[in-house]
């Protein structure tokens, strides 16, 4: 049976979880660095788009960039943790995710009212390859900035995008935000990182 | 030009580091000096965080001996230790030499803490262990004032754990009075009545604590500071039923079945249990859309059959608030911990829970409830809370506006047979009325009003209760 990921959430289970924390163990390693240029700077291209089109609040292109059944994941633990067990600060399934977009988008959302405006910054892009070649995981350094309300305040640390190669093109999979201070007292985070 | 007189009120405003708090809280009003002055949030950190019962921690956080955790009494640095022997104890964080914090680590196992300056160090119970070099000192510090302070009454409900330096203060458990009935009901809807705790969200806002503790059992607010979130929990429904999430709120909550109770001590209750239906399945029916919420429901189902919707509500929030006065809130399956950090900043942190089931009450699904469970307690504060913390920070900024002094709480005083008592002698009152608010200032400003005799234990040997 087909189901829509935007509607209901058939496939976040037992088995997603395990491949995630799976994939999200060990994966840094210097032997599966990728050093052809191209391929990095194709993972670079969609991370610097990703990071426009945040910052140009155009959140349904945005989500484009990702496969239906993705998710975008800011753990509370420096070590990523299990989310089986521990809360995240955020855990969004594609469901959750247009939850998010939508409310973010209702005039109503006070925390982001007036809008925040961001300008994010992303270096020390280095790729990784798996043991499926249709699988690539992206380790990049971001500095967030927001303004809002008269009030600047920054966001840091690094991403960890898992991408799939499908229909010709490569899309995220998973987005994990690990924030340096992920562990402390986090003032209006209301933005998408 | 003379100013209309009709629109010109006498400026009560105190100056100065006296305040007569007659003169700042009447029963439908009180002044914005309470949330604007440091002179009284230094007040407050000694009058009652200090001279009351103050959560600390959770006995999950410290399973085992040597376990500690760390937290905060007000301002002051505690360690909440299970020291050696298995006692639970609330350490100072800060050397008797000098003053420097002894324990730098959020959370961990100790049998002893060792001074990072000059190395002095302290056994897990707070007596001194020894000194570098001690032919140095004259001293042989046996004298007990050498020992870490710590907080004189430490004592435990259920696996919270309050400290108080008041001697003066009842038990905790006359302390939390009435209140203990609903925290026993959260808990026993659980099996064997217990909890764990599971990491947290954690937030902050830049306005005083006492923002949050006026918010924690207002229903008034919820249709319009949460109107994204009711918009977003009912945007996927079919037809036109707008069931999810906080939606009962949205017919007259004035008449709506549920009600606000006020407890002792600052304590109060909002039960919105009346108003939704709670036979088994009735909880999991109105949570709103969460991540894996098909996928395990359809796992439960077939293996559970007709008992699985009692085992899908413990995934579901418990439409509860409890508030223990003056930094404990328990609601949904939150335990929210408020913590002041300065006048106008304070830390909230809502610990996730996660269920036991050391006796598989739930057949085999703990984990796919605990797996719900994680996701269902991500949604408010990322999609609620912030607009609160946000409306908070706003009252901040507009209390700033000093010589409009007052802030109104008067709703439903004075409308016959609106407020009424329950057989306790507890007032009850619609959930959308300031009631709450209102017993809550006159406990506060009676703290206020009196100096405790405030006290640090140093003698671990004797047994605090
Ligand atoms: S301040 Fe702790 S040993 Fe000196
Ligand atoms: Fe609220």
């Amino acid at each position: 049976m087909q189901h829509d990921p935007s509607r209901t959430s058939y496939y976040v289970g037992d088995e997603f979880y395990q491949s995630l924390v799976d994939s999200y163990a060990d994966w840094q390693t210097d032997d599966s660095e990728i050093t052809d240029p191209a391929l990095r700077d194709t993972c670079r291209m969609l991370l610097d788009k990703e990071a426009r089109l945040l910052d140009q609040n155009r959140l349904d292109d945005w989500l484009t960039l990702y496969v239906p059944e993705c998710l975008y994941w800011v753990p509370a633990t420096p070590h990523g943790g299990d989310p089986r067990t521990e809360i995240a600060v955020c855990f969004d399934d594609r469901r959750r995710i247009e939850d998010r977009i939508y409310r973010l988008q209702n005039e109503y959302a006070w925390s982001q009212r007036p809008l925040s405006r961001t300008a994010r910054l992303i270096t020390n892009v280095s790729a990784f390859s798996t043991k499926d070649p249709d699988t690539l995981m992206v380790r990049s350094t971001f500095l967030t900035n927001e303004f809002q309300a008269g009030d600047k305040r920054s966001y840091t640390g690094w991403y960890g995008h898992k991408l799939g190669f499908q229909n010709g093109g490569w899309k995220i999979l998973v987005k994990q935000v690990n924030l340096i201070d992920c562990d402390q007292n986090l003032r209006n985070l209301s933005i998408i990182l | 030009m003379t100013p209309d007189d009709s629109f010109t009120s006498g400026i009560t405003r105190p100056t100065g580091a006296q305040f007569d708090f007659n003169e700042l809280i009447f029963e439908d009003r009180v002044h914005q000096s309470i949330y604007t002055e440091e002179a009284i949030f230094r007040e407050e950190m000694r009058k009652v965080f200090g001279g009351v019962w103050v959560y600390l921690a959770h006995e999950s956080q410290i399973p085992e001996n040597d376990n500690f955790v760390a937290s905060q009494l007000g301002l002051r640095p505690i360690i909440v230790v299970r020291d050696s022997t298995g006692r639970i104890r609330a350490l100072y964080n800060r050397c008797t030499h000098r003053g420097s914090t002894v324990c730098r680590q959020q959370q961990g196992s100790a049998k002893s803490f060792v001074c990072p300056y000059h190395g002095w160090s302290y056994f897990n119970s707070g007596k001194i262990s020894g000194v570098p070099w001690p032919d140095g000192y004259a001293d042989d510090f046996s004298d007990p004032k050498y020992n870490l302070a710590q907080v004189p009454r430490v004592q435990s409900y259920r696996g919270f754990i309050f400290g108080t330096l008041n001697p003066d203060m009842p038990s905790l458990e006359d302390y939390l009075g009435g209140v203990k009935k609903p925290l026993d009901d959260w808990l026993d809807r659980h099996p064997g009545g217990k909890l764990s705790f599971c990491d947290a969200n954690r937030l902050k806002f830049n306005g005083n604590w006492k923002l949050l503790y006026d918010n924690s059992a207002d229903g008034y607010h919820v249709i319009f500071s949460h109107r994204s979130l009711l918009a977003m929990e009912n945007r996927l429904n079919e037809a036109d039923d707008e069931d999810k999430g906080m939606s009962y709120y949205k017919s007259s909550p004035d008449n709506a079945p549920f009600y606000v109770k006020v407890f002792e001590n600052g304590h109060h209750y909002k039960d919105k249990r009346p108003a939704v239906d709670t036979s088994p399945g009735g909880l999991w029916a109105i949570e709103g859309p969460h991540p894996g919420m098909e996928h395990y429901e359809a796992i439960i189902r077939d293996k559970l059959g007709d008992k699985a919707g009692s085992v899908l509500d413990l995934a579901s929030s418990e439409p509860v608030n409890i508030n223990i006065f003056p930094n404990l809130h328990i609601l949904g399956n939150h335990v929210q911990v408020s913590q002041p950090v300065s006048l106008t900043e304070t830390d909230t942190t809502w610990w996730g829970t996660a269920v036991i089931d050391d006796k598989d009450e739930l057949h085999g699904c703990v984990d796919a409830v605990n797996a719900l469970r994680m996701r269902t307690q991500e949604s408010f504060p990322n999609f609620g809370e912030l607009d609160d913390l946000m409306n908070f920070e706003q009252i901040q900024a507009g209390l700033a506006g000093v010589e409009d002094e007052w802030v109104y709480m008067h709703r439903g005083l004075g409308i016959p047979d609106r407020i009424k008592r329950d057989t306790d002698g507890y007032l009850i009152g619609p959930p959308t009325d300031e009631v709450f608010l209102r017993e809550t200032m006159q406990v506060y400003k009676r703290l206020m009003m009196n100096e405790p005799n405030l006290v640090i234990g140093r003698e671990i040997e004797a047994a605090p209760d």
